[in-house]
């Protein structure tokens, strides 16, 4: 029991002190929030000049609102894995790394308080976004189901936080470079998953690919919640549900066993010092 | 006969306190440069990535009493910090055992993670956050419930001597004295057993330098810890430790009380007085120990270092 208690207060510790980084960093949140906005719009507008790039009648309520699901997805998986990788990012940077591996915790609970805050931050992140992009459109949002589109992000989280924990073993094992590795992963998850675009259009050999990426099936979701207006529970959300689950059962705890091997051979090496 | 304590800040552990707290026996550490990925570059570099292979703790083995106060003494590069980081369970070790309490650091890392802390050269904090933060970030992780940790990292920062307002402002703002001893603080909190001190007061002005040599020392006679402490400074070694090791290129190459060390150096030296700890250090830190003969071969012990500083320059 007061083990648990210990893990708990520990996670909580993660938790806290991101939070409190948050709030002394605003200013920088500020600038990467207007950023995402500005990249979300110059997306989005796309759709809305589509009829008059093309000449020919198109539904642009339905493609603003397909483009904006893309970027709102781009906008919450590169936060949440920001904040993932950051794991070992930022502790590189401020020179804590050390201190925090040689706390008397499990690895699971310290990846568990950082994912968790990732998963909020991202979600608020998102949903600020998603405001004010759409502020500057008349959507028809009467086909939305917000409450399938906040269980797709919830569950969608779960597998992405799987492979963000993967993804932090590239600052960890590669310390000048690491970071840059992770965006290209973010990138690759991003460009195979039909972020813009059905993956029916990618070419033939990149879309097993496009099968075992779990933003897939959250892009997927979040279309037939925000479009089609689908339940949780119809088969079309339960199609790509399960495959969600299965991929986040199978990432989390396949992450945390790389990392454990990772971090066993910065040990070993000394990579795990402060400056790299 | 065993005699076993409960330890405070680890719930359901008892230690044995007969046990030494810190034994370190045959510990060796090489680091090697990464071999590249192409086979053909492979081959070329084998002979220079010999010659770049580094031995930065080479068979060192050293036993710690509880309470005591040991001191490790040598030039930059020398392998005390690889040492530090090894008690402290960042680094595994090629060949030998490092326990605390009997617990190897390797095979019960968590365990013995309970039972120590380190305070680095650098005070590593999150800058931009405040003492207060940063010590409640590391009370959680130590299992320190909030309100206590609260009232108890006040108290520790104002013994400390630093002043109220400065514990919620951001710790970018304080000198690196501040700095310091909020690190020292922060291991304070956790109440370690053994406190693995690396450096603490390199770069500290002589008043900020006297309140964490106190505070180390109110922390082995009011709190019974056990201490480890590298540092440069020959008379902050002598103040503080009950023995000192002189280590040079990873080799323990003298271990002892600081008086013990001068005297024996006094007398390779000729002279009736003990040698200072300045001496000592030269003496053992030499190409190779000065022996009576060098001093007969060059005239002096003063000669003879010089002699064989100057054949060791040529070897590097």
């Amino acid at each position: 029991m007061s083990s648990i208690m210990h893990q708990g207060r520990a996670a909580y510790a993660f938790f806290e002190r991101n939070l409190n980084l948050t709030k002394r960093y605003w200013g920088w949140e500020i600038v990467w929030l207007v950023y995402n906005i500005v990249n979300a719009l110059s997306v989005t507008f796309i759709g809305a000049s589509a009829q008059l790039v093309t000449g020919t009648k198109i539904n642009t309520n339905f493609l603003i609102l397909y483009l904006l699901i893309g970027t709102s997805v781009w906008s919450y998986l590169s936060v949440t894995f920001d904040g993932v990788t950051d794991i070992i990012n930022m502790e590189r940077w401020e020179g804590t790394i050390e201190h925090t591996f040689m706390a008397p915790i499990s690895r699971f609970t310290h990846m568990i308080g950082s994912c968790l805050y990732a998963v909020v931050h991202g979600m608020l992140f998102t949903v600020v976004q998603l405001v004010v992009v759409g502020a500057f459109f008349h959507l028809d949002l009467s086909h939305a189901n917000y409450l399938t589109t906040i269980f797709m992000l919830l569950v969608g989280s779960i597998s992405f936080i799987g492979f963000g924990i993967m993804t932090a073993v590239l600052p960890l094992l590669y310390t000048e470079k690491g970071m840059q590795m992770s965006f290209i992963v973010r990138a690759i998850i991003l460009l195979v998953s039909g972020v813009y675009y059905p993956v029916a259009v990618l070419p033939f050999w990149m879309r097993p690919l496009a099968s075992i990426s779990p933003a897939t099936y959250v892009l997927d979701g979040l279309r037939f919640a925000i479009l089609d207006n689908q339940p949780i529970w119809s088969p079309a959300i339960w199609s790509v549900t399960w495959p969600l689950i299965i991929t986040g059962i199978v990432s989390i705890p396949l992450g945390i066993y790389i990392f454990r091997i990772a971090e066993r051979y910065a040990k070993r090496t000394g990579k795990l010092k402060r400056n790299g | 006969m065993a005699t076993y304590v409960d330890i405070p800040v680890v719930e359901n552990v008892t230690l044995d306190i007969t046990k030494d707290a810190v034994v370190i026996d045959g510990v060796s550490k090489v680091f090697k440069k990464s071999r590249p990925l192409l086979p053909w570059r492979r081959k070329k570099d084998d002979e220079k990535n010999k010659k770049r292979e580094v031995r930065a703790v080479d068979d060192v083995t050293i036993t710690i009493k509880r309470r005591e106060i040991v001191g490790i003494l040598g030039a930059n590069g020398s392998g005390k910090s690889t040492l530090i980081r090894i008690l402290s369970t960042l680094l595994i070790p090629d060949t030998g055992k490092v326990t605390i309490f009997g617990y190897d650091v390797e095979k019960d890392e968590r365990m013995v993670q309970r039972l120590i802390n380190r305070v680095s050269v650098e005070a590593s904090f999150f800058k931009k956050l405040s003492p207060l933060e940063n010590l409640m970030y590391a009370a959680r992780l130590y299992n320190m419930p909030g309100a206590e940790a609260r009232t108890k990292i006040f108290e520790i920062l104002k013994r400390l001597g630093i002043k109220p307002d400065r514990i919620t402002a951001p710790l970018e703002n304080m000198s690196r004295g501040m700095q310091q001893k909020v690190a020292i603080a922060r291991a304070f909190l956790t109440s370690p057993i053994v406190l693995l001190l690396d450096e603490p007061t390199t770069g500290l002005d002589p008043r900020s330098k006297i309140d964490v040599q106190n505070f180390v020392l109110e922390l082995r006679n009011v709190h019974d810890a056990t201490i480890l402490i590298t540092t440069h400074d020959m008379e902050e070694a002598e103040a503080l430790c009950d023995r000192v090791a002189i280590i040079d290129q990873g080799r323990i190459v003298a271990l002892g009380a600081a008086d013990e060390l001068k005297r024996e150096v006094a007398e390779i030296m000729g002279r009736d007085e003990p040698a200072t700890m300045h001496e000592v250090f030269m003496h053992y830190t030499a190409s190779h120990p000065i022996t009576e003969e060098d001093i007969r071969r060059y005239g002096s012990w003063e000669k003879a270092f010089e002699a064989l500083e100057a054949e060791r320059e040529e070897e590097d």
